[in-house]
């Protein structure tokens, strides 16, 4: 007896293209794909038309050229004579002097204001409510103006600190907070080591060796931490590292800087101005200030949500099973909050990135107001400055949403 | 053992003694102050701390506000009237404060905007609150030809003609109807999408020449202040939602291609920074349009500010459907729902209910980015004041400004946060 197959067997026909759920999606995509086709073709085709009717071409040569125009602020070496896609860097760089500066404050800031907010002080957590929820609710733009024209309006001018009585004086002997900007200690080094070229850029050895003995010291830290571990789980008996810790950290690091003649330059008023030490300008404090403060209201509450997702019983199974509180705390708690809290967070530090592009407002110089803002002008290069800038930005913007990833799949809690 | 020394006992008391109060440190306000402020010494250190900045703020701003001067006419008759003190001159808000509001727009048509405005509450009632009549339902749907209408005026043909590109659309979606789904809604977009590129501009010319009902018409250079911040802000938080509802499905769909592209344009957008948009906007949109088109320049703005917020809110929905159990797609399927019913009836409701925080901080996060209009020259609020700030009568203002600016942008996102904790509240449905 012949047994049924299932379902009848039938030849493809025309209709199944729209009526089959096995075929129909590739009508849908085939038919999405021409309109994308088409509608990229249009637009590149109009681009064309209208590059031939202002009599321009598509080409990168003007990065090249001369810019002709200064920098305030210049990280690496930059003057009018150079060429536009050095200030570009320029302004690359400063854009990202600028982020980094504001993700550290921020965090800080948020950490502090967010763990403070879930206090039991009730003062201090409706203070940091209002503080939360003051600046959130206000566009990050007023608050970038706001702290420009404090610095601008309410400090001091550099004559206030002149004379035997001045009207103003300095912090601590070091710092001097002026209307013209803010002069802090900068390193200074006797036995320089100089420098060395680097496509193009000249960046001092002495940085370079100390962040190298640094990162090395880390690393044998790390190293001796996890020897302890071992030796810990083999015998059950961790070897005393404290003080090992402590010498690999700080002994290499104290001699280079015996050696190299470390001393700090302070600032110093001569003539109408502060000479000497590391001048920050009013648009870097107002941007960075700004920004920290805006974006770390937002970080609070990320911190403050991550603490009270984590479940109350998680606490107390830690205590049941004889952990300590501050073991609880540490391997407990925290890796569990900052699965909840380290994604949020990180698109705050893409947001910053992002913002950074504010400084327009009060001509900072970074990407946009070099590449994107003078550079333009003076070229009339709208469309290649633009894409190169949004190329630019969404490349750090991905590169920050990479790390994120990574993260994200490394503690990602495994389910069906 | 525990009767082995019952009868050697030398007193029991055999009376209740009266209740005593607690002790004062345990009552009132003591306890309260306490428990809350002096709760160990870091919590006594906080205390203090904030309460010195509490009064330090006081003791310096209240002289500020106290001698307010509202009435006078430049900056320098109010520092005559303050005659050496410190004070606010918010005279500058009372002179200004309908340029603040509505820019340049004609002053004897202030009633448009303005009705406009109400009608938008009107508009907007049946979508927040359960208690407004469900009728007024059409009357949302009507508003944005309306709204378009009273703000830029001229005349009605515009807008009803292509108010009847949606009305062209639904006639082939019920002329199509018995060729199944795909093909019915691919006719009814073709159809609106050739009634409105190719008939519109005609059929206009033809019946406002025959019939020229209209009123003013205010060119868009003419918008400003807090007007052109709402015009931008309820525009793109009525686009963005269905879009990046649109969009998060693609990213989630099983087409390698839709979702290849959404993934694309989502991670695009939130790659570069607003303003950038903003300035395709404004200096690169003429090279990707046809040879001698030009159009206003806020319709351009609203379209980059939605397609931003697009990608942003397309992300917040994703998070929303990702978080729905892998059981209610399962469940949707096994009913045998097609796909456009499962996301309707089961997948949506729950996954846009999960993002309502998500997406009312995007909604706040747009509202708050319309300030960036100010870069690419429109006179939004904070253009506007450095406008004000400009004029020779108003030079060296600051806080004033600044501090109405931010109270009306604060007061808008506060209620937006608001509104959005009561709707989770009363979308509640799980026991707690």
């Amino acid at each position: 007896m012949a047994m049924d197959s299932g379902a009848p067997q039938r030849s493809f026909t025309l209709g199944m293209l729209l009526y089959d759920t096995r075929y129909r999606s590739y009508t849908i995509q085939i038919f999405a794909l021409i309109l994308l086709m088409l509608g990229a073709a249009w637009l590149v085709d109009n681009t064309i038309r209208n590059l031939a009717a202002l009599g321009k071409d598509f080409s990168f040569d003007f990065l090249w050229s001369t810019s002709g125009y200064d920098i305030s602020q210049r990280p690496i070496e930059y003057d009018s004579t150079y060429t536009h896609g050095r200030a570009a860097i320029v302004g690359l760089l400063n854009t990202l002097i600028l982020a980094v500066m504001a993700c550290v404050t921020a965090t800080v800031i948020g950490v502090i204001a967010g763990v403070l907010r879930l206090s039991k002080n009730w003062i201090v957590a409706k203070l940091m409510t209002v503080y939360i929820e003051t600046f959130r609710n206000v566009p990050v733009l007023i608050w970038i103006i706001v702290v420009s024209a404090v610095m601008s309006e309410s400090m001091p001018a550099p004559s206030a600190f002149r004379g035997d009585t001045p009207d103003a004086s300095m912090l601590f002997d070091s710092i001097a907070i002026t209307n013209r900007g803010v002069y802090v200690p900068g390193p200074l080094f006797d036995n320089s080591l100089g420098t060395v070229s680097v496509l193009g850029v000249q960046p001092s050895l002495d940085i370079i060796a100390v962040i190298v003995v640094l990162a090395l010291s880390i690393w044998a830290n790390v190293r001796l931490v996890r020897h302890a571990a071992k030796v810990q789980n083999a015998t059950g008996i961790r070897p005393k590292t404290w003080w090992k810790s402590i010498l690999i950290l700080l002994a290499p690091i104290t001699i280079l800087l015996f050696a190299l003649g470390f001393h700090l330059d302070y600032p110093e008023l001569r003539g109408f101005n502060f000479q000497g030490g590391i001048q920050m300008r009013n648009s870097l404090l107002a941007m960075w200030l700004g920004l920290s403060i805006y974006t770390a209201a937002f970080i609070a509450e990320i911190v403050r949500a991550g603490i009270l997702a984590i479940n109350k019983g998680q606490t107390e199974a830690a205590y049941a099973l004889g952990v300590q509180p501050s073991k609880t705390m540490r391997l407990v708690i925290l890796p569990q909050a900052l699965r909840v809290i380290v994604p949020p967070l990180i698109s705050q530090y893409l947001n910053i990135t992002k913002n950074t592009s504010l400084g327009l407002a009060v001509g900072y110089m970074d990407l946009r107001s070099t590449l994107g803002g003078i550079t333009i002008n003076q070229t009339g290069r709208e469309l290649e400055g633009m894409l190169l800038m949004m190329l630019i930005y969404l490349l750090v913007s991905l590169a920050i949403s990479g790390v994120m990833n990574v993260y994200n799949n490394r503690v990602r809690l495994k389910e069906r | 053992m525990s009767d082995t020394h019952a009868q050697t006992v030398p007193f029991v008391r055999d009376t209740m003694l009266p209740e005593a109060e607690p002790p004062a440190s345990e009552m009132g306000a003591v306890k309260w102050i306490r428990e809350n402020l002096f709760n160990g010494w870091v919590s006594a250190v906080l205390t203090v701390l904030s309460i010195a900045v509490v009064a330090f703020l006081v003791y310096e701003l209240f002289p500020w506000f106290a001698n307010s001067v509202w009435n006078a006419n430049s900056l320098t008759e109010c520092r005559q009237i303050l005659d050496g003190a410190t004070g606010a001159c918010w005279a500058v808000i009372r002179v200004n404060w309908l340029q603040l509001i509505f820019g340049f727009y004609p002053p004897d048509l202030y009633w448009r905007p303005i009705l406009a405005f109400v009608l938008l509450i009107v508009a907007v009632a049946p979508v927040l609150f359960p208690a407004a009549p469900k009728n007024l339902l059409y009357f949302s749907a009507v508003y944005p030809f309306l709204a378009v209408w009273l703000l830029w005026g001229g005349t009605i043909w515009g807008v009803l003609v292509a108010a009847m590109g949606f009305g062209v659309g639904y006639l082939a979606l019920r002329l199509l109807g018995s060729f199944g789904t795909l093909i019915q809604t691919g006719g009814a977009v073709i159809a609106a999408l050739v009634w409105w590129i190719l008939l519109a501009a005609p059929i206009i010319d033809v019946l406002s020449a025959a019939l020229p009902i209209g009123i003013e018409a205010v060119p868009s250079r003419e918008f400003g202040g807090f007007m052109i911040s709402i015009i931008i802000g309820v525009a793109g938080i009525a686009l963005s939602l269905p879009l990046g509802i649109l969009l998060a499905l693609g990213r989630q769909s099983n087409m390698p291609l839709i979702k290849g592209v959404s993934v694309v344009f989502i991670e695009f957008i939130r790659g570069v920074p607003l303003i950038t948009l903003l300035f395709t906007a404004s200096l690169l949109l003429n090279y990707f349009l046809p040879p001698g088109t030009n159009f206003d320049l806020i319709l351009r703005v609203i379209i980059m500010v939605t397609l931003f917020a697009t990608a942003y809110m397309a992300e917040v929905i994703r998070g929303g459907l990702a978080a729905l159990p892998r059981g209610q797609y399962e469940g949707a399927d096994a009913l045998g729902l097609d796909y456009w019913k499962a996301q309707r009836l089961i997948i949506m409701p729950q996954a846009l209910k999960i993002s309502i925080p998500g997406i009312v901080n995007t909604f706040i996060g747009l509202f708050k980015d319309t300030t960036l209009v100010v870069f690419i020259g429109l006179l939004d609020p904070i253009g506007r004041a450095s406008a004000i700030r400009a004029t020779s009568d108003w030079q060296g203002i600051y806080w004033e400004l600044f501090i109405f600016i931010g109270a009306v942008f604060w007061v808008f996102c506060f209620g937006m946060s608001r509104y959005s904790m009561y709707l989770e509240r009363r979308l509640q449905t799980d026991h707690r």
